[in-house]
């Protein structure tokens, strides 16, 4: 398979590193005024939802938050594939870095679910296949950032982290579907947050703000990581000595 | 304001799911400033300053 | 085909002249189901109740701390980098080294289970459902185990990170293991969820010799 030019380009650790340099100010300023829209829309100008009040409200965190809990394991399994597959350096370097903030995406939808379960359910926590899918997720993106740390080797550490990005995509979505099949047999309270029922418009935007905010500010996370795992792992070459001492802030 | 605050009831709720994502958040965007801050301390010793590179010392 | 058979007979003539560790899984289950059991109560229904979640976690910590002594002893030692320069195919010694696993380290805690079963009060209608849930699902766990032990074997702590992997990764497999057992007292069909833990032996033991394989040539330096 061919790739086109500027995509080699990209797995360069200097060109990297300028262009996430380029771009992270962008996305983390975009992410700030989307939230700002966002917040202000969703915890002022929308009315409070006829069945749950105003506890609807901590939708705007919680629904963006699990929606990027899922799509930063998709994006490092992604990654870890092209890593395998390509041998590109730059995306297990990627793999790593999304995971920290992955993780606390996850951190924020289970402790932000468990608040608002609380008055909408009653109970803290319940065993209901996304809750429960979500916390072993938690404790995959756990597993990848221990095991890429256990290594004295960075570099064998990062590549095992990425296999095991991999294997962990495909577990979710089956303990997804066995923790389904296992309360049917249960027969637990069946918690449903929302029916088929439409949302409203001005609920809508701005929990639409709120998921391109949290996309834009995992990109801008990411980019800021990756810059500093870039000038680790090259330390001593001439290109990071040049930034370190060129800059004396950021 | 302090209806606004309540949150019809929910206020503890409400603003303790927004606490903590800002702390989780806070502490995720301000994770990688604190690792750039220690990799320049643990750099070498950088050459005297020279004219054209006035920003060596810290 | 031969060093498949050679690496088999060895391993387990290994494990053979080691007895005792042989039944030190056995050995460390029946403590975990003395501990529940002591822990609950000696309430018979109440232990029935459990008792098959309490010998299929015991066989889940069982294996796990088996696991560790995998690969770890042979890359100690270096044997394990001389079975990848090995011209026979890596997967190959993995199926070898797994199924050596499981025939010395699963096979005898699933030949225990009617000792489980007398020591938790499990009715013994049970007992060759729970055997064969336990049959289907062994070998997917040993696969998932040989993964996560390959990856840590060159890591420098294994142990906790073990169980870190592993654990999350055993989720689906113990679920339908624990759940075929509640579908079949509610006089519910068991045949879906022991065909979906066949399908899971399936994938497991097509693609695990692969990941393995790949898994251990990552920490190869």
């Amino acid at each position: 398979m061919k790739l086109p030019l500027w995509f080699h380009r990209l797995g360069s650790p200097p060109t990297f590193y300028a262009f996430a340099a380029r771009l992270q100010p962008w996305c983390y300023g975009l992410a700030a005024a989307l939230a700002v829209y966002g917040l202000y829309a969703g915890l002022v100008l929308a009315p409070p939802d006829y069945q749950q009040g105003d506890s609807f409200r901590i939708i705007y965190v919680h629904v963006p938050a699990a929606w990027m809990s899922m799509a930063v394991f998709v994006f490092m399994a992604v990654a870890a594939f092209v890593a395998l597959v390509w041998r590109m350096k730059l995306a297990e370097t990627l793999v790593l870095t999304a995971a920290p903030t992955g993780a606390a995406f996850t951190l924020i939808t289970l402790v932000t679910g468990s608040i608002w379960g609380r008055p909408m359910w009653g109970t803290w926590w319940d065993w209901d296949p996304r809750l429960t899918s979500e916390l072993v997720l938690f404790f995959l993106y756990l597993g990848v950032i221990a095991l890429a740390q256990a290594f004295e080797d960075r570099r064998a550490g990062r590549r095992a982290a990425c296999l095991l990005a991999l294997v962990g995509v495909v577990n979710v979505p089956v303990v997804h579907f066995a923790v389904t099949w296992w309360n049917s047999l249960h027969q637990g309270p069946t918690v449903r947050m929302f029916g088929e029922s439409s949302i409203h418009p001005s609920m809508l935007w701005p929990l639409l703000a709120m998921a391109v905010a949290s996309k834009l500010y995992f990109a801008g996370s990411l980019f800021a990581r990756t810059r500093v795992a870039l000038l680790e792992q090259e330390a001593g070459s001439a290109w990071v000595r040049r930034e370190l001492e060129a800059r004396g802030h950021v | 304001m302090s209806e606004f605050l309540a949150m019809g009831g929910y206020g503890a709720y409400v603003w303790s799911a927004y606490a903590v994502t800002a702390v989780v958040l806070a502490w995720d965007a301000s994770a990688p400033l604190r690792q750039r801050r220690a990799l320049r301390r643990r750099q070498p010793r950088r050459p005297p300053p020279t004219p054209n590179n006035p920003t060596t010392t810290p | 085909m031969r060093a498949l058979f050679a690496l088999l007979l060895r391993d387990l003539r290994l494990a053979s002249r080691r007895r005792f560790d042989l039944l030190q899984p056995l050995f460390f289950a029946l403590l975990v189901c003395l501990l529940v059991a002591l822990a609950v109560g000696p309430e018979p229904a109440l232990l029935a109740r459990l008792a098959p979640a309490v010998n299929w976690i015991a066989l889940l910590l069982a294996l796990l701390l088996a696991l560790d002594t995998l690969f770890r002893p042979d890359a100690e030692d270096g044997s394990l980098e001389q079975m990848m320069v090995a011209p026979a195919p890596l997967p190959v010694l993995a199926v070898a080294r797994v199924t050596a696993f499981w025939a010395t380290a699963a096979l005898p805690l699933i030949l225990a289970a009617p000792l489980f079963a007398v020591m938790l009060r499990l009715p013994a209608t049970d007992l060759p459902l729970l055997m064969l849930t336990q049959l289907l699902a062994t070998p997917t766990l040993a696969w998932i185990g040989a993964i996560c032990a390959a990856l840590t074997v060159h890591a420098g702590r294994g142990g906790a990170l073990l169980a870190l992997l592993l654990l999350p990764l055993a989720v689906p497999v113990l679920i339908l293991a624990v759940g075929t057992l509640d579908a079949g007292r509610q006089g519910l069909p068991v045949l879906p969820p022991l065909l979906l833990l066949g399908a899971g032996l399936v994938a497991a033991c097509s693609a695990g010799p692969f990941v393995c394989a790949a898994a251990l040539r990552l920490g190869l330096r």
